[in-house]
Parts: C-alpha cells; structure tokens; sequence
C-alpha cells in the first residue's frame, strides 16, 4: 500500500514570496482547503478523545458494569477495550480516504501553481 | 542476590543457556554495527544525518515508527502488566495507540511540511528564533533524557538477569555498553543508520510476538475464552482478574491517578521529539501519512497479541513465579518463552534466548532513536541557531551532533545506572507526562492558532515543563513510598505519581494567557507562510 512513495527529488523548487504566501492564503481556494481539513479533523478528534476518556471513566467508576459478563469469560470491559482498537484502525482508513479525495488534490494544485509560478 | 534472580538462576536456565543468550545477542549487535557502517559511508550532508536523506518510503517508516514507539515498556512492561494486574495492564496499551490518531489527524503532515530537521523548526517558525528554539531543544533534551533513563533501566534489569549477572558492577558494566552502542549506532550511522535499525528490529518483535502469541493460543486451543478463565484461576483472584480495578481501583487516589495516566498516554504521543523527527525521513506529507497508517496497524497487532502473552503469562506461570523473578513484571515474556518451549527442553532456552534477543534489539532501537533526537536538536536547534545564531555551516553543525552524541550518552550511562531499579513502565509514562505539557500544547497552538506569539510559546513550553517535572519530583515516585527512587526519605505532597491531570491544562492555559498578555503582535506574513506551506507542502524541504 504505502511502497509507491514517489523517488526523492532533490531539484530545487522556487519558493514563493511573502506576498505569494499572504495572497493564496487568503485565496478561495486555500480557505476551502482549510475548512476542508479543519472541518474533518477537529470534530473527529474530539470525539475520539471523548470516546476515549469515556473509556477511561468507565473503566475507574463503573466497575460493576465493566464486569458484566458478555460470553463465556468475555466481558463488557475487554469488549469495549477492543472497541478502542477497533475504532483507532477504522478512524485511520477514514481519514486516509477523505485525505486522499479531498485534501491531495486540492494541496496539489495549490503547490504545483505556487512552485511553478514564475 | 535479590530472591528474584535466585528464582530464576535455580531454575537453571540463565547461567545453563548463557552461551546461546549471548551469541544471538553478539549476532544482532554485529548484524547493526554492520548496518550502521553501511550506512555511515552513505551519509554526506545534513539531511542525511539529520532525516535519511528523506528517502524512505511510507511502509518503511510505518516499520521504523513502529520500531522507534514499541519500547521495552511495550513489550516487557505491558505483558508484564497483564500478567500480574490482568485487565489494568491491557489499559496502558490502549492509550499507546489511540495516541496515534493524535499524530495522524494534527500533527505529522504539518510537521513533515514546514519543518526541516527538529520538532523546534516548526516551533520557531514564526516566533523569535533563539528564545522558542532554546526553549524546543531544552524540552526535547528532557523528555528523550526521561525516556532514555527507562530504556537503560530496562536495558540492566533484562541483561543481567538473562546473563545471570547480579553484581551491581556487572549491571551497571550493562548499562555502559548500551550507552556505547547507542553513541557509535547514532555518530555513525546518523538518521540512515538508526532507521534500518528500527526496521529490523520491528520486523524481529512482531515475528517474536507472533510466534509466542501463536503458541499460547495453540496451548487453548485457539479459544481465547478458555485462556482469560485460565488466567483468571491461576492468579488467584479470579473474575476480579479480567475487570478494571486490580492496579489502579483501590482507592480514589489511584482513580484520578489512572486518568492523569490516561490522558498523558493519549496526548504524549504526537509530543514525542524521536518520534516527531522520524517524519522527516520521508519526501512527502502523503508518505508521512502512509507511515502513520502503516504504524497504527502494526503498533495495534502489537498490542492485541500483549494481551495473548500477559494472559498466558498468567495462566501458564504461577503469579508468585513471576514477581519472583522481577517485581515489575518485566521479565513475564521472556518467562513465557521458557514455558512454552518447555522448561526442561532445548526449545524452551532457545525461545527464552531468542525472545531475550528480541527485547535486547527492542531496547538498543529505542535508544538510538532517542539519543539521535536529543542530539539533533542540540546541534541545529541550540547550536546551529542560538549559539552561532545560524551561521554555522552543515559540517560544523553535524560535528555538533556527533558531540552531542558522545555528551548524551554519558550522560544516560550515570543516569542509567543510578535508575537502574525503577520501574520501566511508570518511566515512560513520565516522559509521555513532559511532552503531552511542554510540546503538545506548543506544536498545536503554532500550527492552527494565529495570535498565538513567542511569549505564548515559551510560557507553554516552560510552564508544562517545570510543571510536569515538578510534580513529580515532589509525587510518590522520588520519595515518600516503599518503591520510590529515594525510599528512605518523605518529601513528597503531590498525591499522584503522574502528573498529566495537572500539568497537562498547565501547559496549554499557559499558552493561551502568555499569547494574550503578550504586547508583541503575531506575525501575520509568518503564520500565511506555515499556514499555506503546512497543508499544501509548498517550498517542503
């Protein structure tokens, strides 16, 4: 999966003014980038800290409950101990996906314009 | 002698199977030294030094992440954890990982695309220069030097039981040649040289765990139910065994000391200094992103295969056995190893020798890593930009390293062998501690906070310093308790022995109120520069 990172380059590119940078940073375009991050990354941060620190809480005051036999030896408290590894890998895939279809390529663009603008 | 080595002496396996322990560990050191060489002769410049030549790609960074993160506290500590406190064991390991996500989502993209060599780069990049990156380099030669500490305790306490060597001489002679091989690994070999280090060394601990997570399921038959009420019985404590409560529910205390344990785990990872630079070896944002994928999935099989080897531990090994042999826990897994092979058998001291091998790998991995962030920072952060206020040329400022090295090393090896009894897994937790307070706060503040000013860093990163350390030079852990560092004396007034509840808020309120009672203005022109540049990788190095 990850074995077709492009060869390093070690050309120099231009790298843009302080104007440049002022002004993409203000473009449409780059503030669409950044809700676009912003509004995927933040909010799923603080759920899975929430989420998290649910477990934590849980685990410390409600002894009872995490003890509640599932099956067989299996409890409550390992079933949503699992539960945090199983959401860490599906919250990664998630965020690779909206990172490849909404963040690379507008990025690129973006970069591709900056470095080669003359 | 402590009982504990006696324990594991009469058993004849040490002094009996020392031989074949310590020719696979002289097959891994020369195997490294060999690659460290290699890479030495490939390491021309700064970048090389500093960030292999960002020439890995995604997957192999994934392997030298996860090389670099599973420390002997992974391995050793949370098995050991497991085998003896069941359920709370297992909790370290799930605030290890999800911690990960804390890089993904905020931290290793921008990093990777707006600094160069340190975590200070992307720290000073709008601010003044010389007071933030004093300030990184500090923090940074803090937390590395904490995690340090553990990795040589570990390093002494693993060794010299395994080798049989009881003598305090003889550990701290331990302690010494890790520090040596971690200065020639890093002066040598630089970036190139640890990173395939922390290659190898993953793909041995995963295969090391798979093998013996395999040959404890074998033994129930793969039904895991079966295994947790084995384990269960054998400790004697029954169902209590597999719910939450046994190390850190006793009393109201030891509950708030679990959550300030719990949020410095999920808000350490991503202020690792080892770990932030380790996404500068790579050409892009995107393979940096890769990378993290890559480490949380092995990271996580990791983890879930702990819970196979604590729990066998404790269902295959009477409890007493283990304490007896290390009151930690630590040596629980290589214990297993000798069990599942067969007590009386070859296999069992070749499994016992080949899983001691592997945490031995596990430590010196580790430690390069550790060391080669403490230095780098030292070189381009406080030499190249404080001392010679960025006029030092790339050679001068890779001697720097190569010194800081040296310096870092000795340092550890004093150390080290003074912490040489503390325990693994409460060390490490500490260094969480420092960076989720000193650099977390900082590197998120710097990335998407635009007032956010140089008065503001450097209070944050100061204040959740002085902060974390503080508390716990005055918590149970220096004094006051049977298991402190200095047990015969009480100065301590700090209830918990993590410090994160506290000093965690400390840090990132300092931040926040030294940006608003700052009288300089932010740096507009600075903040659109790393604004643009973090997300879109324009002008990336």
């Amino acid at each position: 999966m990850a074995t077709d990172a492009p060869p390093p380059s070690k050309e120099q590119h231009r790298l843009p003014s302080a104007e440049e940078f002022a002004e993409v940073q203000q473009s449409a375009e780059f503030t669409e980038l950044r809700r676009s991050f912003r509004s995927f990354a933040f909010p799923l941060t603080i759920a899975f800290v929430a989420w998290y620190l649910l477990y934590v809480l849980l685990s410390n005051y409600a002894g009872d409950f995490m003890g509640t036999k599932v099956f067989g030896n299996i409890n409550v408290a390992l079933v949503l101990g699992l539960a945090q590894f199983v959401t860490t890998f599906l919250i990664a895939w998630w965020y690779a996906r909206h990172a490849a279809a909404q963040l690379d390529p507008k990025a690129e663009a973006i970069k591709s314009r900056m470095e080669g603008a003359e | 002698m402590s009982p504990a080595q006696q324990t594991i002496l009469a058993a004849g396996e040490a002094s009996e199977h020392r031989p074949l322990i310590i020719s696979l560990f002289a097959v891994f050191v020369l195997a490294t030294l060999v690659i460290t060489v290699w890479a030495g002769r490939q390491t021309r410049d700064a970048a090389d030094f500093y960030a292999g030549g960002r020439q890995f790609t995604g997957f192999q960074n994934g392997l030298a992440v996860s090389g670099d993160y599973m420390s002997a506290a992974s391995f050793l500590g949370i098995a050991g954890a497991i085998a003896l406190f069941g359920y709370d064991g297992f909790l370290y390991s799930i605030g290890f990982l999800v911690a990960w996500l804390v890089a993904l989502l905020l931290v290793a993209e921008p990093l990777r695309n707006s600094g160069r060599y340190t975590m200070g780069d992307v720290l000073a990049y709008r601010m003044r220069q010389r007071p933030v990156r004093t300030a990184a380099g500090t923090s940074t030669i803090v937390v590395s030097i904490f995690y340090l500490l553990a990795q040589m305790a570990g390093a002494g306490v693993l060794v010299s039981l395994l080798l049989g060597i009881t003598s305090d001489g003889g550990k701290i002679g331990i302690v010494a040649l890790v520090g040596v091989l971690m200065i020639v690994y890093v002066t040598i070999g630089g970036m190139k040289g640890t990173t395939w280090v922390q290659m190898v060394k993953a793909v041995l601990l995963m295969a090391g765990a798979l093998l013996l997570t395999f040959l404890v399921l074998l033994k129930f038959d793969f039904n895991i139910s079966d295994l947790l009420g084995s384990a269960a019985e054998q400790s004697g404590k029954g169902a209590a065994f597999l719910e939450p409560g046994l190390k850190y529910g006793a009393t109201g205390t030891t509950k708030l000391d679990f959550l300030s344990l719990g949020i410095a785990l999920v808000l350490g990872t991503a202020g690792l200094p080892h770990i932030l630079i380790r996404f500068y070896t790579v050409p892009t944002a995107k393979a940096a992103r890769k990378s993290v994928i890559w480490a949380i999935g092995l990271i996580g099989a990791f983890y879930l295969m702990t819970l196979a080897l604590g729990f066998g531990a404790a269902a295959l090994i009477k409890p007493d056995e283990i304490i007896a042999s290390n009151k930690a826990g630590n040596t629980a897994a290589p214990l297993l190893a000798l069990h599942l092979g067969g007590t009386d058998s070859n296999w069992g001291a070749i499994l016992l020798a080949s899983i001691s091998a592997v945490a031995f790998a596990t430590i010196l991995a580790v430690v390069a890593g550790l060391t080669l962030a403490s230095s780098s920072s030292f070189a381009h952060d406080i030499y190249a930009n404080v001392i010679k206020k960025g006029q030092a040329d790339e050679k001068q400022e890779i001697n720097a390293a190569r010194w800081a090295t040296v310096g870092i090393g000795a340092v550890s090896i004093v150390l080290g062998a003074l912490a040489r009894d503390l325990n693994v897994a409460g060390l490490v937790a500490l260094a969480f501690a420092v960076a989720a307070s000193a650099n977390l706060p900082t590197i998120l503040y710097s990335l998407f906070w635009k007032r956010f000013t140089t008065q503001g860093a450097l209070w944050s990163i100061y204040g959740g310093l002085v902060a974390a350390v503080g508390l716990v030079l005055f918590s149970p852990v220096v004094s006051g308790k049977e298991t402190s560092m200095f047990p015969d004396v009480d100065f301590h007034w700090f209830p918990l022995e993590n410090p994160g509840l506290i000093s965690i808020p400390v840090g990132f309120l300092l931040g926040w109120l030294g940006t608003l009672l700052s009288k300089e203005q932010p740096d507009a022109g600075k903040y659109a520069e790393l604004e643009v540049r973090s997300l879109t990788g324009t002008g990336a190095h």
